[in-house]
């Protein structure tokens, strides 16, 4: 008994990348199974699959206190490499296969304006809320108001002008639930805010920025546009890291 | 060949990514700027010319329309390995940062949508069909 369970444990670590394909697959038809029977349909597979797949993140992330949810279970360490960046990027790409360059050109502007747009009322949104909770030195507002742009930018931001260290910790915790609540909220509201052309989706796109974010939203509202947000959602980041230190940095100072 | 597809898709790829972090280092900041957004444009720019069409067509653009497929998979094993431990212990302040956050953000897409020309919604999915294109 004890060799068969060492021998699997040996199998399914070493193929980590077949097993992820497995679990996944297992979880998208469980979902869709969900979807149909208790549904009817009207919440999507896919979405109740990255909804699933969110919880599982959250029990991985509990019981062994890793960051990676459930891909810091040795079994499942594949599903880590299968939805870490460069696979999540190549699917990204793959889907601008069968784009309509017409499209894209017809929101060009409106996109750069939403990404302008995005950064910026994120941070004041973020700023303001940490002003609410009594923060008082510009240093930790700006680092908690570029938190709310992405994870990413955050940490970026408070490391460039000298953040402590937990309040660039509570900067990626609120730019991880910006990502979440857009992966699970975006098809909900997608109804009502008229996310159903490819020119809404790059207004989206750039105005959300969080690819994790608009990548999940996107899938589980029509996959079809997927890449219109993403090629938004792409450059959402870069602005985020430019803006944040500089411009958003100096006006927060001069007001505190 | 569907290699020759693959391919394509991945040389987009990495010249796109090469491309964003130059744009990073040009204008300072310590990020990929576009660089996945730059690799779309180039798919689909040789998607639309003759010179790529071998590439694009048949059995290779079937390599392509498989990692396409393969996206809300890649998605959902993405999601299963979120740090949403540390979401829920930002505690109230990183909620409703991102939280607020996020609904201002939904309430603006109408709103900016509105400017500039305007695209016509999709047709409806056709479910039978759907991972198939």
């Amino acid at each position: 008994m004890d060799i068969t369970i060492e021998l699997l444990e040996k199998v399914f670590s070493r193929n980590g990348l077949i097993v992820a394909f497995a679990a996944v697959g297992l979880i998208t038809w469980f979902s869709y199974f969900l979807s149909n029977k208790l549904t009817h349909g009207r919440i999507h597979g896919s979405a109740i699959a990255i909804t699933l797949g969110l919880v599982a993140a959250y029990i991985g992330g509990k019981a062994t206190g890793g960051s990676t949810g459930v891909a810091d279970i040795g079994l499942l360490a594949g599903v880590g490499f299968m939805g870490g960046g460069m696979m999540r990027d190549f699917a990204i790409v793959s889907t601008a296969f069968g784009v309509h360059i017409g499209e894209l050109k017809k929101a060009g502007i409106v996109g750069i304006v939403s990404i302008f747009a995005g950064v910026i009322v994120s941070f004041i949104v973020g700023a303001v809320v940490a002003v609410m909770f009594g923060y008082t030195d510009a240093i930790s507002i700006t680092t908690i108001g570029a938190g709310a742009v992405t994870y990413i930018v955050g940490p970026v931001t408070g490391t460039a002008i000298g953040a402590s260290s937990d309040v660039i910790a509570l900067s990626v915790a609120a730019g991880l639930v910006k990502s979440i609540l857009v992966m699970i909220g975006t098809p909900m509201v997608a109804k009502y805010i008229g996310l159903n052309n490819p020119q809404s989706a790059m207004v989206f796109g750039g105005l959300m920025g969080t690819t994790s974010g608009v990548a999940g939203g996107l899938a589980a509202t029509d996959p079809r546009l997927v890449p219109y947000g993403a090629m938004t959602a792409t450059f959402y980041t870069g602005v985020g890291c430019l803006m944040g230190p500089s411009i958003l940095f100096l006006i927060v100072n001069a007001i505190y | 060949m569907i290699i020759y597809g693959v391919a394509l898709l991945s040389v987009c790829m990495v010249i796109g990514l090469f491309t964003g972090e130059i744009l990073g280092v040009l204008i300072g900041v310590q990020a990929n700027v576009g660089g996945v957004g730059i690799a779309m444009l180039l798919l689909v720019l040789a998607c639309s010319h003759p010179m790529f069409k071998s590439l694009t067509e048949g059995a290779s653009g079937a390599g392509i329309k498989f990692w396409s497929a393969m996206y809300i998979p890649i998605v959902v094993a993405m999601a299963a390995r979120q740090n949403v431990v540390a979401a829920v212990d930002g505690g109230m302040l990183a909620l409703l940062a991102g939280t607020i956050a996020v609904l201002v953000s939904f309430a603006l897409v109408p709103v900016i949508s509105k400017i500039g020309p305007q695209s016509d919604p999709l047709p409806p999915i056709d479910e039978s069909a759907k991972g198939e294109d």
